[in-house]
């Protein structure tokens, strides 16, 4: 175990500390609230020299990930940020690196999308795009967001992975709360995380075409050949979680995380920083002896099905909280769960819960009451329940 | 190699190896004798963008890979700003004497893309980015771009309807505005002059823009061989112009004493064949209009009067 | 003569044979553009003068330097005419195909 220094500061200073830890050949980034602090804290460590880094401050997110993507394909590693707007502004470019198979690190501080405006937090920014073929995690504290960071670049430069990934903290919730946080030494994490090392890129010794075109003859088989990437990536996350938790003492569980789940007759599936709060409230209603627990699905993509219906497997009822809806539908994480079980003979029954939108708060008895509806579903009921809906207005 | 890049640089200081070969380019394209002259000039140790457009469609089908050098497509909007990440590796990863140069049409460079390049220069970004004008959206069947001069024929804008309204953004003013630190106009017509200029972009620390008017024998309706012609003529009727701008000074390298006669070759083009007698006069008033402007900053910033670069076509 | 030649290429018949992502060798051609030409250059080379304008001004790249003259890769020569027509000692003659 290293030395390790402890710090208190906020979500996005922990992003950038874990950043500087990473050393990437180059950042490029552009400020979007809730994201800011991240680039400016580089940009502090670029100015005191303790960031060697080719910094570029471009002019849009396009450009943030473009920029990237003409890096990452010499063989460096890079590193950008960004929230909501400036996510789907830079949607095409997502596409294009997981295809290209750029092992580009994104912090995403999660933000509700306008119309109406509001720069609070959901998550439906980065849910909207998990078919852009990026490994997603969402974290639920500042010291799971540095310790991504750094994971983040050993996953996605595995080479069985060379997929980008998206490290997720919720808007505010996350990025604008201080906390403690462990910051490993630079000589600790220089022996986890080795060189970005590759033959996938423009080399002058072995000159390559890279972005290519491929006819229907074989895009089928490249795009095969991601799929298979993403989903070999489950492998290559647990074992980073178990090398991390040798390394530094922390263990995240890999795809998904638990709390007193196994015997748990009512599940609530979680994602990022409210799970902190639904441990609050387990451990209430377990004092009460009601078997209640939860299951936070850290990463999205590739999505942890088996994990979650092993974890679920006694529950008589699971509840699906998250923050985003895919309008006309449900959630898209619902979606996501009740996709898990239609394999299964036998299935739990599986309620949304849609809250939190545009930073809407998501209380203590908002979660109680959650177990509580869980408690008494019948196949029946509205399965979609916006939460904390002002019915008096509609 | 050390190149002396006061000496015009010809045929026999370029490199040997051809760069971009076996493409699928349509017979005659102009574009591609910009690219394959830039890249001879640049030498091997070069990374090539090209976004979403002719060059990337007809050079990048796997597995027919036209460029020999290292080389990329970027998407549409991202020439510069993928140029930007390769150049920031360049130094990050300490690749000696290497460049990082980019091939985009018009569409690509002053509608789509013109974000990106506008910070890149701003960022003073090493990298030599070379728009190739082919005045329309070509690689889509012919649509109007922001480049697209007055009254050409485009799938857009129909000789029905007069053909292109608008008048051609000058890309050359617009990044030299942004007090970029080599910018140059050229043409495939006076391809030693578009060589000098390339060569004069690779040995710039900063930000470098070419903007080479490069024929189009499927969209401007002339014949494949024809292209480099119309491209020399487009010169000298002073529809288009050969300049610099350098140490934020502008320098005019061909005067026109006189223009050559507008209407044959406007008629030679199939995109111009609907003009009228008055629709060429009006054209003829923006061009006299647009070289009032230009012989001002050329006459404002340079006093002495220089010489006409060699000329090695025609 | 500098110029690429095609490769004999087998397509892919495992996953693993594909490239990682969209990376490939430099300037690997799998078949040549020959068959695009309606008309062939033919070089004199009695005539030719060894000025190299054709080499420069070639869309294609298919002229190559000899010591006092040129050739032609039709392998890849489009036809496109531009090489004869800005040809000052005219000693290039376009052929239609197929005329003999």
């Amino acid at each position: 175990m290293s030395e390790s220094a402890r710090v208190f500061v906020s979500g996005n200073e922990a992003v950038a500390l874990g950043v500087r830890l990473a050393r990437p050949h180059v950042v490029a980034a552009y400020p979007i609230t809730p994201q800011t602090v991240v680039v400016e804290r580089l940009s502090d460590m670029v100015a005191d020299g303790s960031l060697k880094t080719e910094y570029l401050h471009v002019e849009s997110e396009h450009s943030a990930l473009s920029a990237c993507m003409g890096a990452s394909v010499l063989g460096a590693r890079t590193f950008t940020a960004t929230s909501s707007q400036g996510l789907l502004y830079m949607a095409e470019c997502l596409h294009y690196a997981s295809g290209g198979r750029m092992p580009i690190v994104m912090m995403n501080a999660n933000r509700s999308l306008a119309l109406p405006w509001n720069i609070y937090n959901d998550q439906r920014d980065s849910l909207s795009l998990l078919d852009s073929g990026w490994l997603q995690v969402y974290v639920e504290d500042a010291q799971e967001a540095l310790d991504m960071i750094i994971q983040g670049y050993a996953i996605a430069e595995n080479p069985a992975v060379m997929t980008p990934i998206m490290v997720n903290l919720d808007g505010f919730v996350l990025t604008h709360t201080y906390e403690l946080v462990d910051v490993p030494t630079a000589q600790s994490v220089d022996r986890f995380l080795p060189p970005y090392q590759t033959t996938n890129k423009l080399d002058l010794g072995a000159p390559k075409n890279m972005g290519f075109t491929a006819t229907p003859a074989d895009y089928t088989e490249f795009k095969y050949q991601q799929h298979r990437a993403l989903l070999d990536s489950a492998r290559v996350i647990e074992q980073t979680d178990e090398a991390y938790a040798s390394a530094f003492g922390r263990s995240y569980g890999g795809l998904v995380q638990s709390y007193q789940a196994e015997d748990a007759e009512l599940i609530l599936v979680t994602l990022g920083s409210v799970n902190g709060t639904a441990r609050v409230v387990v451990d209430g209603l377990r004092a009460e002896g009601r078997k209640v627990g939860l299951v936070r699905l850290r990463f999205l993509r590739p999505f942890p099905a088996r994990e979650l219906v092993a974890l679920t497997r006694h529950a008589r009822a699971v509840g699906v909280l998250e923050k985003n809806v895919s309008m006309g539908y449900e959630g898209t994480v619902f979606t996501h769960v009740n996709s898990a079980y239609s394999a299964e003979t036998s299935a739990p029954h599986v309620l949304n819960f849609v809250a939190g939108l545009g930073g809407r708060d998501i209380s203590r008895q908002d979660i109680i009451s959650m177990f509580d509806q869980l408690a008494s579903v019948d196949p029946t009921s509205e399965r979609v329940r916006f939460v904390n809906l002002k019915l008096q207005i509609i | 190699m050390s190149i002396d890049t006061k000496k015009a640089f010809g045929a026999r200081d370029l490199s040997d190896r051809e760069f971009f070969y076996g493409h699928k380019a349509c017979a005659g394209c102009g574009g591609s004798v910009a690219v394959r002259l830039a890249l001879k000039v640049l030498g091997e140790r070069t990374f090539t963008v090209v976004p979403a457009g002719c060059m990337s469609a007809v050079g990048f089908i796997f597995p027919q890979l036209a460029f020999t050098s290292n080389a990329i497509i970027s998407t549409f909007a991202g020439t510069a700003s993928m140029l930007s990440g390769v150049s920031a590796a360049i130094r990050a990863l300490g690749i000696k004497d290497a460049h990082a140069v980019g091939f985009a049409g018009d569409g690509a460079t002053a509608d789509i893309g013109i974000q990106a390049l506008s910070g890149a220069i701003d960022r003073r970004d090493k990298i030599i980015y070379i728009c190739y004008d082919n005045e329309a959206y070509m690689n889509t069947g012919v649509q109007k771009s922001g480049l697209t001069p007055l009254g050409a024929r485009t799938t857009t804008t129909p000789a029905t309807g007069g053909g292109s309204a608008a008048r051609k953004k000058d890309m050359f003013e617009i990044v030299a505005a942004h007090g970029i630190d080599y910018a140059a106009t050229a043409s495939v017509g006076y391809v030693q002059d578009y060589i000098n200029k390339v060569n004069k972009a690779r040995t710039i620390e900063g930000t470098s823009y070419i903007h080479v008017l490069a024929p189009c024998p499927t969209g401007w309706g002339t014949e494949p061989d024809e292209s480099i012609e119309i491209a020399k003529e487009a010169v000298d009727c002073g529809l288009w112009y050969l300049a610099e701008f350098e140490n934020s000074d502008y320098r005019l390298n061909r005067k026109p004493k006189e223009f050559a006669p507008l209407e044959p070759f406007l008629k030679r083009q199939g995109r111009y064949r609907h003009l009228s007698a008055s629709d060429i006069e009006t054209i003829a008033r923006y061009r006299d209009e647009k070289w009032r402007r230009i012989r001002r900053w050329d006459s404002q910033l340079n006093q002495d009067t220089h010489q006409d670069a060699p000329l090695a076509s025609s | 003569m500098n110029q690429p030649k095609p490769q004999p290429f087998t397509r892919p018949t495992r996953l693993d044979d594909f490239p990682v992502g969209t990376c490939f060798s430099a300037g690997h051609l799998v078949e040549t553009n020959a068959s695009w030409r309606s008309a062939t250059p033919k070089i004199d080379l009695e005539r030719c003068t060894g000025c190299q304008l054709c080499y420069l001004l070639c869309p294609e790249g298919v002229i190559f330097k000899l010591k006092d003259s040129v050739g032609i890769d039709y392998d890849f020569c489009k036809g496109c005419g531009i090489c004869a027509r800005h040809c000052k000692a005219k000693a290039i003659q376009m052929i239609r195909e197929g005329v003999r």
